[in-house]
């Protein structure tokens, strides 16, 4: 038996250290994107299953997301070492999901910044032991606690970094997706990295706000944008009109809701019952719209 | 290579069988939670005192909500005493014990719980004369970017002590009325990674919950952080005539999350509902 984890474990660490570089595109000067596929994290894909990438200035690199495994962490970094050869000096975390995060540790050094919400680092703390204690069963990944690694620069409202004749401007949102979502606006190609404040194909999952998302999204709505990246689907140049899908999926989730809660109904009973039209426009729809309705169950009957 | 992670997988699953926790084991009951709250009791499993109800997939592991229905009704003679519910692989299994009255009228109630796996939640009724009850149901927290928190934690503090009645059903004198008792508190974990010092969060819980009509008691709870945040409670209470529900409640804090023996007492609160049948 010791022998065969033996062999495994030998099989694994080479496996990782001849993992390739993971595939991005430049879908503008500078900006790459690796695009993700929509699939329910688990053993398979290993929660690998997010929008992650970087963009070049003239002096370094700023990665955004690091990736749902460390493995992608790595496969990423490989990927920014065949593109430039000017180095990383900041991680950028959009938020404390697994998928966005556990790519971390692979930056983990000297000369790079970690960089998130001023409320990334509690969100971490609350949220990293749960994490941590099923990423083993439930992602096939191992990993511990240096893998969560809290911002060294805390965005409070908004923050400039500069990249070498390439300013990014990062906004901390109020709470939205989560309570620590932080936005990407690249000045010179006009390009919004919005990261989980928008959803495409794959179904809008909240886990903050579902008042405070709507509230963001109609800010949002109001600026132009070249090219907006999403956390989950495909890069879109029609901002906002493919947002509305999600803005109107959020909408009547947010509508049905208070009908129900207004006819004194339970948490229960809408979760078996709230609008279920909108099921042939998202993918993973059956994974995450009874979680969405709960949770905005939750929300919503405390507004009066 | 990513055959070859799948070939891994599979090996891993063939050979490592161990890892997968049986569907709905009762380990940490037998081995633990029996010994721990019901020595030397015997205990009944059977549907037949009360039943209860939760989702086999919780779909948000920091709600899931559950319901315990009793199949007796409460008369002065016979009636459900107390019950307690559990949450076998939770952190900290012990989700609440709760003391009803003939006067509840009858011992339904439903709550919101924090389930953090793979989990058989029971609930035991221990009826006037001395009986135990169990039944239980297996629920499978579902994983992903959930975690057994509440979402948003600052609206949370915010709106912290704002207590809500709600008798959505209307009341009939002498009849069994729907309550729903909606209670907005964080009830904080304690649960954190320990190395991220600056974030060190004392759990912050309801511990004790009252429930009265004009000063009779119809629910006592003890009650701890399975908990959800805003902890939400469905139950019923006879009114005979126009008259005060009350709830009354305290917080506590605590040292460890998962021991109740380093913790210190925070603040009582009281909210009043008149009921005119």
């Amino acid at each position: 038996m010791n022998y065969v984890l033996l062999a495994l474990g030998l099989l694994i660490s080479q496996a990782s250290s001849a993992l390739p570089p993971l595939p991005v595109k430049q879908i503008a000067p500078g900006i790459y994107l690796h695009l993700s596929q929509h699939h329910w994290p688990d053993r398979d894909n290993h929660g690998e299953i997010a929008n992650i990438g970087f963009i070049v200035g003239d002096k370094c690199v700023a990665v955004i997301d690091s990736g749902g495994s460390p493995q992608q962490g790595i496969a990423l970094r490989s990927a920014i070492k065949q593109t430039t050869t000017k180095p990383v000096c900041y991680v950028i975390n959009t938020h404390v999901h697994p998928d966005h995060i556990y790519g971390n540790i692979a930056f983990k050094e000297p000369g790079i910044q970690f960089v998130g919400h001023h409320k990334l680092a509690r969100a971490m703390a609350s949220r990293g032991g749960h994490y941590l204690g099923r990423a083993e069963e439930l992602l096939d990944i191992h990993i511990n606690q240096d893998n969560i690694i809290p911002p060294d620069l805390q965005v409070k409202d908004g923050m400039t970094l500069n990249l070498g004749n390439r300013e990014l401007l990062l906004t901390a949102h109020p709470t939205a997706h989560t309570d620590n979502d932080l936005s990407i606006y690249d000045k010179t190609t006009d390009t919004l990295w919005a990261a989980d404040l928008l959803f495409l194909e794959h179904i809008p999952v909240i886990d903050g706000s579902i008042k405070g998302w709507l509230a963001e999204l109609e800010r949002l709505e109001k600026n132009h944008y070249k090219l907006v990246i999403p956390g989950h689907g495909k890069p879109v140049t029609d901002w906002p009109a493919s947002m509305l899908p999600q803005k109107a999926y959020l909408a009547d989730l947010a509508k049905d809701i208070r009908a129900l809660i207004k006819q004194g109904k339970t948490l229960e009973q809408a979760v078996n019952s709230v609008d279920l039209s909108a099921k042939d426009h998202w993918q993973l729809f059956d994974q995450f719209h009874r979680k969405n309705v709960t949770i905005a169950f939750a929300e919503l009957e405390w507004e009066d | 290579m990513n055959q070859a992670y799948k070939i891994i997988g599979l090996l891993m699953l063939t050979i490592l069988p161990g890892i997968a926790t049986a569907e709905g084991d009762d380990d940490t009951w037998n081995n633990i939670l029996k010994s721990q709250f019901f020595a030397g009791k015997n205990i009944e499993e059977s549907d037949a005192v009360i039943e209860l109800e939760a989702p086999y997939r919780a779909e948000d592991p920091a709600i899931v909500p559950v319901k315990v229905s009793s199949k007796i009704p409460q008369s002065k003679d016979k009636y459900i005493k107390k019950v307690w519910l559990l949450v076998d692989k939770n952190p900290f299994p012990f989700v609440g014990e709760f003391e009803f009255f003939p006067e509840s009228g009858k011992a339904d109630l439903a709550m919101r719980v924090r389930v953090n796996t793979y989990s058989n939640i029971r609930a035991i009724a221990e009826t006037n004369d001395g009986k135990l009850t169990m039944t239980k149901k297996f629920v499978k927290a579902s994983g992903g970017c959930s975690a057994p928190i509440g979402a948003d934690l600052d609206e949370a503090m915010k709106r912290l002590g704002k207590v809500k009645f709600r008798l959505d059903g209307g009341v009939t004198p002498g009849q069994p009325a729907l309550t729903q008792l909606m209670i907005s508190h964080p009830n904080l974990t304690g649960m954190q990674m320990d190395q991220m010092t600056r974030f060190i969060r004392k759990s912050h819980f309801i511990d004790q919950l009252k429930v009265s009509f004009n000063n009779k008691p119809v629910l006592n709870a003890k009650i701890d952080i399975a908990i959800s945040a805003d902890p939400n409670f469905r139950f019923y209470f006879v009114p005979d005539k126009a008259g005060e529900l009350k709830a009354e409640f305290t917080d506590v804090s605590c040292e460890s999350p998962t021991s109740r023996n380093v913790c210190s007492k925070g603040n009582s609160y009281s909210q009043s509902y008149t009921v005119t049948p």
